[in-house]
């Protein structure tokens, strides 16, 4: 997505977007909606990048003994998916893309609280994204995304320390945008906005920008002690050394757990934006699906254990941990049925970014049932460590996640691009994206009940007719991913202008212009009713 | 390429109540992935958009609802939780009388070891019926004992015991797996279970060469490294008397109490300065770095025999 | 709009409303941040507690080898800095700039008393060869203090004291950087009564160090009933 590609107009009157041309006016931008398209760039690319990985490791695994590559190299393969994949593209995409240009407009404030933070933070993304891209080029890394040690910290010869700061670094992207989403919400609300009348995707926010700043910290310590025994070999996790191996797991997934719902509370409150404007209904239960996102949020960081039940600690705290894990259970499930409900007696339009949320719901519900098998732990005994847990967490963070990410986009790409992509192409590449998902992970949920390990270069031959499903879902899923990067590209210079509010939408962002103007408001706006005021005595926003 | 299997074999004594479970877990998801897909089905059809500049009535939510949604999860995840948690714990500890196996993982092999000394590589022998509790350690980074057809899976950690156990209830071969990326053969750390008929097993020990027990190679460590000069079986020696110590408490300088069992005995050879026995001085020098994980398991063996045969020691008899 | 006005505005950013607006957002701003570091600083303590509840022979013959007396002078050179400090925000809120200038400066003369003591620290560890990894070879007293709780668990002390005291020193460096830039927008008269938010958004961060800092003594330097 080139910012070459967007020409002046005359007859366009003055925006964020042709308010300047030169490289430098976009590099050093404090324009958040300017910096939400620098973040939206380099997700994209990353996105690519991993997806990449992704493209190689299932055509690797479509014959037992591994059609592609060494093993050592397909375990860098999966490694490099994992890191590029979480860290720098779904921790960033929905909060630093949709949350930053979003934010502010939403609020009815001129910019966020810290400008020069937010620039900061995208710069520090970078750096960090270089360093992972330098440890790609220089021999990869082979440690798993969840670098466990003692094989990360005294074992393997690659690039751990490259990815380690890379990693280190980007988190402190992530508390800076958590930071200031948190300031910005609680100081810089329009009068009259107050907390319950908020859009539920500002209260996503919210919740997610306190697991930033309350997990990433945890995570930036950990990796730092994992590389300092890994620079100096002196013991901190390696028992050799005198360390303790499962301490490092016990900090990792402190942060790694919570980082979990990093990436799916947003995608949960754009979600519900986008479920109130095409049935046009008020969120059925408002307030209970906004305290839902902060329950998530704070029970989070109660259950990493989870991930440790067949480590050996000890069955109480297992049990604990099982308990409180499927106490995470109830919110989502409240927030499924609200959503559910909210369709109920409305007015329901099929346009693309409805089909993504859609989509979303129904895979999240299976995301979240299956997580039902590993909270519980008779089941995770036998589930743990298979590829149960890889297709569980990809319908969480692909399902989940990536749905709401590309529903978003296709929902606020008028606003942001001040144009509209060809809707029907934007239905099939939903539906394409829906069944070649389904079709690549589906198949995994069988694989790992069967007992296939995840992270297996080669197999016994009896799990290859399921790895080739998976495969060949996969290819599916690959070209749907495509379709709307051609699009929406496409649209940017040929798409027909669109007008502030195409959909209808109640939110303050929606009474500017799209594109909007650098200082988002002409005047700030005065909020006097409650979100998602659809209902039919008032006459919509625009 | 065969048939697709939905379910994979059920070869122990647990397998098939965790298959229930799993099979209650498969329909509560499924019910549930029905009603909501139909839901949004039925609802996105029925209530589609007719006109453009329909308004549908505003509904605030609904009390008595809410409540019931939140209330039938928590039963059912109530429910759920005291199932598995109960099975769980019943199947925590082995049972008593087990047959006892060590295993080591090691990039990227398991090595295992019968109390009789018959050891192998990347297969278990074990009989049919009997439980068996396996204890395991690593030579080097976090393995994982994993063995589908049993429903068992436990970490295999460096520097520490994990234990597993299992009851075999069919004869056969079954995959033993490394769940636990471990490095570049992570996939290649594959072995077999071999169950076989109890007489089978027991030919099978007969037959291997029979060499010594693991508690005769122990006694051999225990003297080549001369933990006999202090550790004399009449306590009259510079350290503590291991005759019926194992599973025992032990009186600690300072005054806590432990259970002497393989990590206490573990820890105190490799760290002997860390939980002094009452009435002992800290002089034993450490001995990491010097024993090899087997030579361990072998220590182990031996003084767990130690703790069996109190009275008529063979060691008595030498001095 | 009048000079008095312009004056009553200045920095003031364009993103905010009012001038009070943007204090508030400032303050909580640090607020934020300070939470973020006690979550980092918290990481790192609680794997030290971890292994001195582990290994607390080790950890009790590694404090004995640090010099008491340097980390209590230190502590004393912190708290004086916060007191500097906390006049320097006053003398902003005030207007008065040439004390503000005044106490920012002593700060930082504290400041670096500070880090020159533990750089001293530090060399002392080398000629005791108690620095895991680089120089690890403790003899004579060193060895005899270490010796009960195994060498290489010592090792252990010792990283997480370097690590923890220097995490400390990089803050207290990066806090030094702060207060220099202070001084200068300081001399430019950059603050008045109404806007000082920069003073005392450093000044709380500065404060956060100092109380790693009241933390990490005894922690470190107090173990196993010294006086």
């Amino acid at each position: 997505m080139s910012t070459a590609t967007l020409e002046p107009r005359v007859h366009t009157p003055r925006n964020y977007l042709n308010a300047d041309y030169g490289w430098k006016s976009w590099l050093f931008t404090l324009d958040h909606k300017r910096i939400a398209l620098l973040y939206l760039v380099s997700v994209t690319f990353f996105f690519l990048v991993g997806g990449s990985f992704a493209v190689l490791m299932r055509i690797h695994l479509t014959e037992p003994q591994g059609a592609l590559v060494q093993p050592e190299t397909y375990n860098k393969l999966f490694t490099l998916h994992g890191v590029v994949m979480i860290f720098f593209f779904l921790i960033p995409s929905i909060p630093a893309v949709l949350g930053n240009f979003l934010v502010p407009l939403m609020v009815g404030a001129r910019d966020l609280a810290f400008p020069k933070l937010n620039l900061l933070s995208w710069y520090i993304y970078i750096v960090g994204g270089l360093f992972t891209l330098y440890s790609a080029i220089a021999g990869g890394v082979d440690t798993g995304w969840t670098f466990y040690t003692p094989y990360s910290s005294t074992y393997s010869n690659t690039q751990v320390t490259a990815v380690a700061i890379g990693v280190f670094v980007t988190g402190f992207s992530s508390i800076l945008t958590g930071l200031n989403f948190i300031v910005t919400i609680h100081k810089m609300r329009a009068p009259g906005l107050t907390w319950f009348r908020m859009p539920l995707f500002l209260w996503a926010m919210y919740a997610t920008s306190l697991i930033m700043i309350l997990g990433t910290p945890v995570l930036a310590i950990t990796i730092f002690l994992l590389a300092l025994e890994h620079l100096f070999h002196v013991g901190i996790f390696s028992p050799a050394l005198g360390g303790d191996p499962l301490l490092f797991q016990h900090m990792f997934w402190f942060y790694s757990h919570p980082a979990v719902y990093i990436m799916i509370l947003p995608a949960m409150g754009v979600v519900s934006e986008i479920i109130a404007c095409f049935s046009r209904k008020r969120i059925f239960g408002y307030t209970i699906v906004a305290f839902s996102s902060v329950a998530i949020a704070v029970l989070g960081f109660l259950v990493w254990g989870h991930h440790m039940f067949v480590t050996g600690q000890s069955v109480y705290a297992g049990l604990i941990f099982s308990l409180l894990s499927f106490l995470v259970a109830i919110p989502s499930a409240i927030k499924v049925f609200n959503w559910t409900a909210t369709l109920y007696k409305g007015s329901i339009s099929y346009e693309a970014p409805m089909l993504y949320a859609m989509g979303f719901i129904g895979l999240f519900t299976m995301g979240g049932l299956t997580g039902l098998f590993l909270a519980s732990l008779a089941t995770d005994v036998h589930l743990n460590g298979t590829y149960f847990i890889v297709a569980h967490f990809h319908y969480i963070m692909v399902g989940g996640a990536v749905m709401g990410y590309l529903g978003g986009i296709h929902f606020w790409w008028p606003k942001i691009s001040g144009r509209k992509y060809p809707n029907m192409w934007a239905g099939i590449a939903a539906v394409i994206i829906f069944i070649g998902f389904n079709l690549t992970f589906f198949p995994q949920f069988i694989l790992g009940y069967l007992g296939m390990p995840r992270r297996y270069a080669f197999y016994p031959a009896e799990f290859q007719v399921l790895n080739v499903m998976s495969s060949a879902g996969a290819t599916v899923l690959g070209v749907g991913y495509l379709i709307p990067l051609i699009y929406l590209i496409w649209s940017m210079r040929y798409g027909p202008v669109a007008e502030a509010n195409p959909w209808g939408a109640t939110g303050l962002e929606w009474t500017t212009p799209s594109p909007p103007p650098t200082e988002n408001f002409t005047e700030i706006p005065v909020v006097t009713e409650e979100a998602y005021a659809y209902g039919p005595k008032e006459g919509s926003g625009d | 390429m065969q048939s697709l299997p939905f379910q994979p074999e059920q070869a122990s004594s647990i397998a098939k109540s965790v298959d229930e479970l799993y099979l209650f877990l498969t329909l509560i998801t499924l019910f549930f992935t029905a009603l909501i897909f139909g839901m949004i089905f039925y609802f996105m059809i029925r209530y589609r958009r007719r006109s453009p500049d329909e308004r549908p009535k505003p509904i605030e939510g609904n009390v008595p609802l809410e409540i019931l949604w939140t209330a039938v999860p928590t039963l059912i995840v109530a429910l759920i939780f005291v199932w598995s948690s109960m099975l769980y714990f019943k199947n925590a500890e082995a049972p008593k009388g087990s047959m006892e196996i060590f295993v080591t993982g090691k990039q990227w092999m398991w090595k295992v070891e019968h109390p009789e000394g018959q050891r192998e590589i990347n297969e278990v022998h074990v009989p049919l019926g009997r439980p068996v509790k396996l204890t395991m350690t690593s030579e080097d980074v976090i393995h994982d004992f994993f063995v589908p057809a049993f429903r068992v899976k436990k970490d295999v950690l460096p520097g520490r015991y994990t234990s597993l156990w299992f009851t075999p209830t069919k004869v056969g071969t079954f995959h033993l797996f490394c769940a636990q990326y471990c490095g570049a053969y992570h996939a290649g750390m594959m072995g077999a279970i071999v169950v076989q008929e109890p007489d089978d097993y027991e030919r099978w020990l007969a037959g291997g060469a029979p060499g010594e027990s693991m508690e005769q190679a122990g006694e051999k460590v225990f003297q080549a490294n001369g933990c006999i000069t202090c550790h004399t079986p009449d306590g009259a020696g510079l350290g503590p008397s291991l005759l019926g110590v194992y599973g025992q408490p032990v009186k600690l300088v300072g005054g806590e109490t432990v259970t002497a069992d393989d990590a206490y005995i573990r820890e105190s050879i490799l760290q002997p300065k860390a939980k002094v026995v009452l009435g002992y001085t800290p002089i034993m020098p450490t001995f990491q770095g010097q024993l090899t994980e087997e030579q361990l398991n072998n220590l182990i063996a031996y003084i767990r025999a130690l703790g069996k045969s109190q009275p008529k020691s063979k060691e008595e008899g030498k001095q | 709009m009048t000079d008095a006005e312009a004056h009553a505005q200045k920095g003031m950013a364009h993103q905010f409303e009012d001038l009070d607006q943007q204090h508030e957002a400032d303050t909580l701003g640090i607020w934020v941040f300070l939470i973020t570091e006690i979550m980092f600083f918290g990481g790192v303590f609680a794997a030290y507690a971890i292994y001195r509840w582990l290994y607390f022979a080790a950890f009790d013959g590694g404090s004995h080898i640090l010099d008491i007396r340097l980390g209590a002078i230190n502590t004393i050179v912190l708290l004086g800095s916060s007191l500097t400090m906390v006049l320097a925000v006053r003398s902003a809120q005030t207007g008065n700039r040439k004390a503000t200038v005044w106490y920012l400066i002593a700060t930082m003369i504290l400041g670096s008393i500070f880090l020159g003591v533990k750089a001293y620290e530090y060399n002392q560890k080398f000629v005791e060869h108690v620095v895991p990894s680089l120089d690890w070879a403790p003899d004579g007293e060193a060895l005899k203090l270490l010796a009960p709780g195994g060498l290489q668990h010592a090792q252990i002390y010792f990283i997480f004291y370097f690590a923890m005291t220097g995490l400390h020193a990089i803050h207290m460096i990066i806090g030094m950087g702060l207060l220099l830039w202070l001084v200068l927008r300081a001399r430019k008269d950059d603050f008045t009564p109404q806007y000082f938010a920069p003073v005392e958004v450093v000044g709380l961060y500065w404060h956060f160090v100092d109380i790693v800092w009241i933390f990490l003594f005894p922690l470190l330097y107090l173990i196993g009933g010294r006086y």
